[in-house]
């Protein structure tokens, strides 16, 4: 039984509902069976991935769908040592998916040699593919329903296989610098589809290379729709409220949504339309750390919150989303004159955290420095 | 930034031509792999296919072209050193020239292309590079120049390691009978100065509005686009001067719009934010509270508008607001700078965002007192 997230998931660009315009858009762009390395961007929740997917589906066929996931190792030649890099991909049999980022700073090796690797094989491996693919293709005419006439000739066609690369964003510099030759060079036997969340850390010429696809959050309207959607797939009835606090608690990420309607659902079915919606557990932590904070400021109770800070960060929470998550708390509770010092501070500090190594040092820099301004600020007020 | 390219090079430091021989590395191969030329395929991208073959061609630098001419006919050519912004033609010049002078066949053999793509640490320079310079060169084909040397086109170097660099000093002067040497760079300043002071250096300039728009309407003729309105213009002030942004750019537009294109097609797929966007952030920055401003940020987050783009935008809807101080918009700036370098060091966007915006709203109250 898998999450309701991956069950619902739209499978074809025809379904997609929020982004029906860039599907229709998407749709025409690989109609021909071409496929320009595309880059979609948006905040997390938003639909790269599933447009992403569609996308793949639409070129290939449902052969796209046969996933394998498995953990490869490369052995890489460097000149003065070899190394190897072990990432996780999952492919099908016209696609690679991977993460390069996971490699960390190796990445430009992975970047470099790998993709470099893939790309340049792929093309004496067109001939079989074109036969697996045929294969593919009228296999899925017979299976599924779904599949209309006339899609078939075209996914053969395609001689091409697809690198799909998670995150570019989080790759180095110098991985995306590598990047940018691989993808002129060896465009003909592979195209990238690429997701990143944040736009402004993937290098221009990169950016330039690729047909970019802004992938909006879907609006507080659509996702109470598709929450309600959901619930009615899954057969249970949903108060118009619940549905709309869902909406709300979502932060506009569909992941979100359906997460905490399947909780929902698990805490208590029959709904109920006050029911409590339950937070991600790490943030009702936030809260309760952003507390303590305004309780008392002293060393004493800087000392236990950078415990709770620790704990945040051992259960892999990102530091920059403490960062933002708390900052945002903390302000909910203040003054205009504060906030303004409150996002200053926090994002000086989140900055200096991305130069820094150790986390917790700036994140406890980052308190210390608000409850003493905050000190300041309370005396002056109240004497 | 170059203290970051040491990294890759972590060999032993540069010998001085150092008593070595012959590491029988394969030379030539790497050329066959130089991008496909003219082939027109359907896929292809257009910035290829349009790509000039001619050093005639290559649009808007007219005093580079003009002293490159005698060179492809055959005569002498010295080291080139060509830098420049992205996108105004330095890789295409030198692919055109080795083109003119060899021809599509002999370049196989006479041309070494490598980019940052390649590893390119010392170690590279010591075998690949060394061994092609070394090589002798055959006979040539009829119907081109094909002067006694070969050619090695070093693109995107200002990525090589100064390792790297260090070492091709001798190997430039020692082989210089039989090989010349190209570099491509964006930025001169991260070239050591004996290399650059080896090479004749041609600065390419921003493409102009005019040499681009010609460009442009050669290729919407060509591929039977039509620009409506003031397409051509929001076409030139995205594209900024970069050539291949430009092309790129109609053909994502053109894929994924029909044939004819207005600015809005534009717009979006160069991921510029709407100008009522802006214009909404800048009024709510202005008249509304600070709830309102973390709001509007969180939106603009959340439709994804690139960061970057959004403070670009942002800036210049500042400086030109009408009825505030010029000493509010200079600290304003001055605060977006800042941040703009935090958001380049990888930081969190929504916060940067809500503190650059919220910079600007406390200084608007002040200036309001």
């Amino acid at each position: 039984m898998s999450l309701w997230v991956d069950k619902h998931r739209p499978r074809s660009l025809d379904k997609l509902v929020v982004h029906s315009r860039q599907a229709k858009q998407l749709k025409k762009l690989v109609s021909a069976g071409d496929c320009p390395h595309l880059l979609f961007y948006g905040p997390s929740g938003a639909g790269k991935k599933t447009l992403c997917l569609a996308t793949l589906r639409e070129l290939f066929g449902p052969g796209a769908e046969k996933l394998k996931t498995e953990q490869k190792t490369w052995q890489i030649q460097l000149p003065t040592r070899k190394i190897e890099v072990e990432l996780a991909t999952v492919s099908s049999n016209y696609h690679l998916e991977l993460s390069p980022s996971e490699a960390g700073r190796r990445d430009v090796h992975v970047v470099q040699e790998v993709i470099k690797e893939m790309a340049k094989t792929k093309s004496s491996n067109a001939m079989f593919q074109e036969q697996s693919n045929m294969f593919g293709a009228a296999k899925g005419q017979q299976g599924s329903q779904e599949k209309k006439k006339g899609e078939a000739p075209k996914s053969v066609k395609c001689t091409y296989k697809v690198l799909l690369i998670n995150e570019v964003d989080r790759l180095t510099s110098h991985a995306q610098h590598a990047l940018r030759r691989t993808m002129e060079k060896y465009s003909k036997q592979c195209r990238l589809v690429m997701t990143c969340t944040n736009l402004s850390k993937v290098i221009d010429p990169v950016q330039s290379r690729c047909v970019c696809v802004r992938v909006k959050a879907p609006k507080q309207g659509e996702m109470k729709s598709l929450v309600a959607q959901v619930a009615e797939k899954e057969r249970l009835t949903l108060p118009e409220t619940l549905a709309e606090r869902i909406a709300e608690g979502s932060n506009r990420s569909m992941r979100r949504a359906l997460l905490m309607l399947e909780t929902c659902k698990i805490n208590r079915y029959p709904f109920e339309e006050n029911q409590e919606i339950q937070l991600p557990e790490w943030e009702l932590f936030i809260k309760e750390i952003a507390q303590s904070i305004l309780k008392e400021q002293t060393p004493k109770s800087l000392f236990q919150v950078r415990e709770m800070l620790y704990k945040l960060l051992v259960n892999c929470v990102p530091a920059d989303l403490i960062f933002a998550k708390l900052a945002q708390e903390l302000m909910c509770k203040l003054d205009d004159e504060l906030k303004y010092e409150i996002v200053k501070m926090a994002a000086t500090f989140e900055h200096r955290l991305r130069l820094g190594t150790k986390p917790i040092i700036h994140l406890e820099a980052f308190v210390a420095k608000f409850m003493s301004s905050y000190k300041e600020w309370s005396i002056r007020i109240f004497g | 930034m170059p203290g970051n390219n040491l990294r890759l090079g972590a060999g032993p430091p540069a010998g001085a031509g150092g008593g070595y021989a012959g590491f029988g590395a394969p030379g030539g191969s790497k050329a066959a792999a130089a991008p496909a030329p003219g082939a027109t395929e359907e896929g292809q991208p257009w910035v290829e296919k349009y790509r000039p073959e001619r050093v005639e061609e290559v649009c808007h630098q007219g005093e580079v072209v003009e002293a490159l001419k005698s060179a492809v006919q055959g005569k002498d050519l010295p080291h080139l050193l060509f830098y420049g912004p992205p996108g105004t033609g330095k890789t295409t010049t030198a692919l055109a020239i080795t083109r003119q002078l060899f021809g599509p066949e002999l370049k196989k053999q006479r041309v070494l292309e490598l980019n940052a793509s390649d590893e390119r640490g010392i170690q590279v320079v010591r075998e690949k590079i060394k061994s092609f310079a070394s090589l002798a060169v055959g006979h040539g084909v009829s119907g081109y120049p094909c002067p006694p040397f070969k050619v090695i086109i070093l693109d995107e170097s200002d990525f090589m390691t100064k390792d790297a660099q260090n070492a091709l000093r001798r190997i430039i002067e020692q082989y210089s009978k039989t090989t010349r040497f190209v570099f491509c760079c964006n930025y001169i300043t991260r070239i050591i100065e004996p290399l650059t002071s080896r090479c004749a250096k041609f600065r390419f300039k921003p493409v102009v509005l005019e040499s681009l728009t010609e460009r442009i309407q050669h290729i919407c003729d060509r591929e039977g686009l039509t620009l409506e309105g003031g397409a051509m213009a929001a076409l030139a002030r995205v594209a900024n001067g970069d050539m291949r942004r430009a092309i790129t750019l109609l053909q994502s537009a053109a894929r994924f719009n029909s044939n004819v294109l207005d600015v809005e097609a534009l717009y979006e797929a160069a991921g510029v934010v709407p100008d009522t966007e802006i214009e909404s952030l800048l009024q709510v920055c202005m008249k509304s509270g600070f709830s309102d401003v973390e709001r509007r940020v969180k939106e603009m987050i959340y439709d994804s508008f690139p960061l970057s783009q959004i403070l670009l935008q942002f800036q210049e809807a500042v400086v030109g607001a009408e009825g505030v101080e010029d000493l509010v918009k200079a600290e304003i700036c001055q605060k977006f700078a800042e941040v703009d370098k935090r958001i380049s060091d990888g930081a969190n966007e929504e916060l940067q965002l809500l503190d650059a915006v919220g910079f600007a709203h406390q200084a608007f109250a002040k200036a309001r007192g």
